[in-house]
């Protein structure tokens, strides 16, 4: 279970955990919930593209994942409290890569199999060529989140008063949709388009209703989201499921602990102690 | 004319039930959609289609017709959705992404375990993109009878549902049981998604939804005009989507038709992209009540 290309699998599943747990803590804390569903399904639109091209699927990742985090941005609404707008673009977008998606599968003469893995996740097999790529976006990701940590946070928490202080709202939601469209291109081959949603959002979710404050809160993400995926591979393993569903079942547990835990008074004693 | 419509397009069966199932799933997406753009839904219709996914994959598992399956875990998915408050602004984006999560877990495993017992590859992509050619005619009238349910609830709520759109308060004021009527409106959108992701696929059921609904809303001043315009535009996306594909079986590459979806898609886009090309610049600020009635779009 730990030997070969397994350990791959376990290298690779703890780097896309820890830039899932911390994109996704921001993507909560910002409400954009359904930009962290659109861009890697989107995502994965391209991945279908780049292999009719017989190109490096990653640079397919990469393009329509930044186009469609640029097109949201660009078409979304820049004032406050318009969200309906910024959905019914995200959700356009979202179903422009997808019908490119289709066209693109039925084209190419790959098998279903592949588009499978794509949507559902391939984390076995990994060779360890595909391993540093991930990584290099990864500590990129990473770096780009840290540098930009403060502001980020003071367009989450405080949005008036970020714009009084000359910090812009919508640059900075540009500037996390393009962090997360990098982050997105490297982990959908491993986890999926449809399941880097849950990896993003369940353990985040968790996190935020267990403590309010924003340390905490985005290490305890980080931490659930490696828990999330290790348990999944060790499970993924033995009994040979697709790893996808192991994870969405296990976002959706954490969540349920987290408000359970948040039911008990847990955060509040946390809260004012 | 001869190229616009190739020589037995209409004599064909497939075709013709395309054309009238196609009509019927655009008429009810594009008039429930108003609705779920004027509620700030989106996300709520797009996730609704991707759980129905699960039912849809679920009944291909145990070999059952996909839009049973659709429906099912649509309405299912949507009393959950209720229960966990997704009429409330705050925090429903991120609930609704949990159960969204978990039931694409589920759809994973139920498509894993259908390729492994039968060993048809395509069904993924059949249940993912939907397939308007080949729905059989044992389903039309299924089909035909939920839009028509649908929308007729949909008609009876109108008022009640627009008033308590724009403003609960109000509607819960005037004695409108607000949680019941969104609860009723939920239900119906679960049965429209299930009907376009027959015609275009689970995912893309979104586009039909969202997508003429949103045109509709920026170009007309009232609900009801918008329900017109979004109903007449889906159809517009929906049958010429259908006549290009059937063309497309003669373009690169040879004896390969293009998806239904993708030009349903690609339509529906164009036209709201158009709407930004119409629209004059404004000169005068903006009065804060201006457009308040029927456009968060």
């Amino acid at each position: 279970m730990f030997t070969g290309l397994m350990l791959n699998t376990w290298i690779t599943g703890s780097i896309v955990a820890v830039i899932a747990g911390m994109v996704g803590f921001f993507a909560v804390l910002r409400g954009q919930t359904f930009a962290a569903h659109a861009i890697p399904n989107g995502a994965f639109a391209g991945a279908a593209g780049a292999s009719l091209l017989g190109i490096n699927v990653l640079w397919g990742l990469a393009v329509f994942a930044i186009g469609g985090a640029l097109g949201i941005g660009a078409l979304g609404s820049e004032r406050q409290g318009r969200k309906g707008r910024n959905d019914v673009v995200t959700a356009l977008g979202l179903v422009l890569m997808l019908g490119l998606g289709a066209l693109f599968i039925s084209i190419s003469s790959e098998y279903a199999e592949e588009t499978y893995a794509l949507l559902f996740g391939e984390v076995f097999g990994i060779s360890q060529g595909e391993v540093l790529p991930i990584l290099l976006l990864g500590i990129v990701s990473v770096v780009a989140i840290g540098v930009a940590f403060r502001p980020l946070m003071l367009t989450s928490a405080l949005p008036e008063v970020a714009e009084a202080r000359g910090v812009s709202t919508r640059r900075a939601d540009l500037y996390f949709l393009v962090v997360m469209a990098l982050a997105t291109s490297m982990t959908v081959p491993v986890v999926g388009a449809l399941l880097m949603f849950s990896l993003m959002i369940g353990p985040a979710a968790a996190a935020r209703s267990v403590t309010a404050r924003p340390g905490a809160a985005l290490a305890l993400s980080v931490a659930i989201a490696l828990a999330t995926v290790w348990i999944s591979i060790a499970l993924s393993y033995r009994t040979n499921w697709p790893l996808g569903f192991f994870v969405g079942v296990a976002g959706a547990v954490f969540y349920l602990l987290g408000q359970g835990a948040r039911a008990l008074g847990v955060s509040r004693a946390r809260l004012t102690a | 004319m001869h190229y616009l419509f190739e020589p037995g397009l209409f004599a064909s069966g497939p075709v013709r039930t395309a054309l009238l199932v196609g009509a019927v799933v655009a008429v009810t997406s594009g008039v429930i959609g108003v609705f779920t753009v004027i509620r700030g839904q989106s996300f709520a219709g797009h996730s609704l289609a991707d759980v129905a996914t699960t039912g849809g994959s679920g009944a291909f598992l145990v070999g059952l017709n996909q839009f049973w399956g659709f429906l099912a875990a649509g309405i299912a998915a949507a009393a959950l959705m209720e229960g966990i408050g997704v009429q409330r602004r705050r925090g429903r984006d991120v609930a609704t992404g949990v159960v969204l999560g978990a039931a694409l877990g589920a759809a994973a495993l139920f498509l894993y375990l259908g390729t492994l017992h039968t060993s048809t590859t395509g069904a993924s992509f059949t249940v993912l993109f939907g397939s308007i050619f080949v729905i059989s005619p044992d389903t039309v009238p299924a089909l035909i009878a939920s839009g028509i349910i649908a929308l007729v609830v949909v008609a009876l709520l109108t008022r009640v549902l627009l008033l308590s759109s724009l403003s609960s308060d109000l509607a819960r004021a005037k004695g409108v049981p607000v949680r019941i009527v969104g609860m009723v409106y939920l239900a119906a959108l679960a049965v429209s998604v299930s009907l376009a992701a027959v015609a275009i696929g689970a995912v893309l059921s979104t586009a039909l939804l969202i997508g003429p609904s949103a045109t509709a809303l920026r170009v007309s001043k009232s609900p009801g005009w918008a329900m017109a315009v979004s109903a007449l535009t889906g159809v517009a996306a929906t049958w010429i989507g259908i006549v290009l594909a059937y063309d497309s079986y003669y373009w690169p590459p040879h004896g390969h038709g293009w998806p239904v979806s993708f030009f349903v898609v690609t339509l529906v886009l164009i036209g709201y992209l158009l709407t930004y090309v119409k629209r004059p610049r404004r000169l005068a600020p903006r009065s804060p009540h201006e457009g308040a009635e029927c456009s968060p779009a």
